[in-house]
């Protein structure tokens, strides 16, 4: 069975990856967001520089906020977007 | 309870007047923000931002008395003086009104998905997240 995930960038993330969402066929050792934003970032060039570890970033699975460590399965909606500044 | 994600601008009295006529209601405490001297452009994720949202008031609810709420915010293009957002609560008394509208806010500053970016002299850039709000969120848990 194919394990596909959305995924969402927003805000400066989006801009810098120059893509808003996409649908991600998941290696088989990637099973969290930590390793999702790990497997995106091996794409390079803008991918490796908005992504890096050293850059505070918030994830959310399936619209909620959630930690790197949280597990992703098939269907899942993952996003990656900067802290929030709304209010 | 409302929770309205919106690019129209929003009546603050009108809505603090559809505020439940429950006779138990002593006391609405509502909170408007507004754009300072920057346009800016906001950005949000819809479907998770009226969830968070939700998920806030709930969390208010579990820890107050709330009897009614309404929260607006808006995205898109705004000017100065604009209104950003609303929050609005209803309960028997005013220590609890005053107490929910705040923790709102405040989760709301960190919690829910918009992002500002402003329109400047030298272009846009995204507003940067303040430690200042994380600690308004920190400080209610």
């Amino acid at each position: 069975m194919r394990l596909k995930v959305r995924v969402l960038y927003f805000a400066s993330v989006r801009e810098r990856l120059g893509r808003d969402a996409e649908e991600i066929e998941l290696p088989a050792d990637v099973s969290t967001i930590a390793g999702l934003r790990s497997h995106l970032r091996a794409r390079g060039g803008a991918w490796a520089d908005t992504l890096v570890e050293s850059r505070l970033l918030r994830t959310a699975l399936n619209q909620d906020m959630a930690q790197p460590a949280a597990a992703i399965k098939a269907g899942d909606e993952v996003a990656f977007f900067p802290p929030v500044t709304g209010g | 309870m409302k929770i309205a994600i919106q690019a129209g601008d929003f009546d603050a009295g009108s809505e603090i007047g559809k505020i439940s006529k429950d006779s138990k209601i002593g006391a609405v405490a509502s909170f408007v923000g507004l754009v300072r001297d920057v346009e800016m452009t906001l950005e949000h994720y819809p479907g998770m931002t009226e969830r968070a949202i939700g998920r806030i008031v709930e969390e208010a609810k579990a820890r107050w008395q709330v009897m009614d709420c309404t929260v607006i915010h808006r995205y898109g293009a705004l000017k100065p003086n604009d209104q950003i957002v609303l929050v609005a609560v209803a309960s028997g008394h005013r220590g609890d009104a005053f107490a929910a509208c705040e923790f709102i806010m405040d989760y709301l500053k960190t919690q829910a998905p918009f992002w500002k970016k402003e329109q400047t002299g030298e272009g846009a850039r995204w507003v940067e997240a303040k430690a200042a709000d994380d600690k308004a969120t920190e400080r209610w848990r």
